[in-house]
This record gives structure tokens, sequence and C-alpha cells, in this order.
């Protein structure tokens, strides 16, 4: 599925125009990117949180030569399924 | 950020839908990724990332609390990957 399948969806089940739709889809995955590259979590109810978090330096392996090489600290973004999300997906 | 100030901004930018239209944009975006998921397809969103379901196998667990064995049967996860663009935004900006 796409963000044209996504805004297909919303279409159907609303009679707005695709125009007006597929820029609030858009608007909505560039609120959340854009929070995240500010390093602020973003809370949806009933689907998840992404939040920034900081790993610090490792020792990592390349898997196919086996050489281990030094990871630097990073910021990364995890999401973290709301329980609702995660019985959904076990029914 | 929460939902509502999702809400709240995107309906601030588009004037010409109510915020209840917004709203239901909004909600119909997250339910779309999870009817997706549940149906085990795959959600992939350009410059932003890809959502997919684990498989977690089963695994002998313990009551962290009495230390007694349990089983834990597998089960499926919601999975996020970030798509390449913000992973390299976010190392270079530490």
């Amino acid at each position: 599925m796409t963000k044209a399948d996504i805004v297909e969806t919303v279409h159907e089940k609303l009679g707005l125009t695709k125009k007006d739709i597929s820029k609030v889809v858009d608007e909505v995955f560039d609120a959340i990117r854009g929070n995240i590259l500010e390093k602020t979590n973003v809370k949806i109810s009933g689907f998840g949180n992404f939040e920034v978090k900081k790993r610090g330096r490792r020792i990592g392996r390349n898997p196919k030569t086996g050489v281990e090489t030094v990871i630097e600290p990073r910021t990364v973004v995890v999401f973290r399924p709301s329980q609702i999300f995660k019985d959904e997906v076990n029914d | 950020m929460t939902k509502s100030e999702l809400i709240e901004i995107i309906s601030a930018e588009n004037t010409n839908l109510t915020k209840k239209q917004v709203e239901f944009i909004v909600n119909g975006v997250f339910s779309s990724i999870k009817d997706a998921l549940r149906n085990d397809d795959k959600v992939e969103i350009r410059g932003f990332g890809s959502f997919k379901i684990r498989e977690k196998n089963s695994k002998m667990g313990r009551n962290p609390k009495t230390g007694d064995k349990v089983d834990v049967p597998s089960k499926k996860v919601p999975y996020f990957k970030p798509g390449k663009e913000i992973k390299e935004l976010l190392i270079k900006m530490n």
C-alpha cells in the first residue's frame, strides 16, 4: 500500500476531492517527519508513538566480512505501536 | 506532538476544510495503515518510511517477579522502518 492507496481509501469513505485529501495526507507525514527531525516525540493515540532516541557508541561487526568497526553515537527514531494496534494485528 | 495537535496544525493550513473533515482524513491515514498491516500487507510512504509486520517466534519466557517459566506464544508485531533520508538526517544532526 502506498500514499495513493490511502488517499483512495479516504476518498471512498468521504466525498472530498482527492486533491484536498492528498494535501492533508502529505501534511500528516511531513508534520511527523518535521517533529522527528526536531527530536520531538510524536504520540498518535490508538496507533503508536514515534520516539527519538540516542544510541551510544558501540562496536559493530560487518555481518558479511566479520570485520569489527566502531559505530559512532547516533540519534534514531523508534516506533512503539500502541497496545490497541498490537492487539489488532494478532486478532 | 499529539494527534490532536497534528489535527490543529493541519486544520489551520486547510481553511477550505472543516476541522471535522481534517480529523476524518487524519484518522483515515492511521486506520488505513492499521488495516493494511492487519491484512499482512505493507505500507510504503516515500520520504518517510515503511510499516510492516514482523513475526516473533514463540519462546520460553520467565515471570520476572517469580522466576517461573512461561510459554510466550508466537505473535505479530507492527514494525516501522524509517526512510533512508530521515535516518541519514538524524545521524548528521548528531
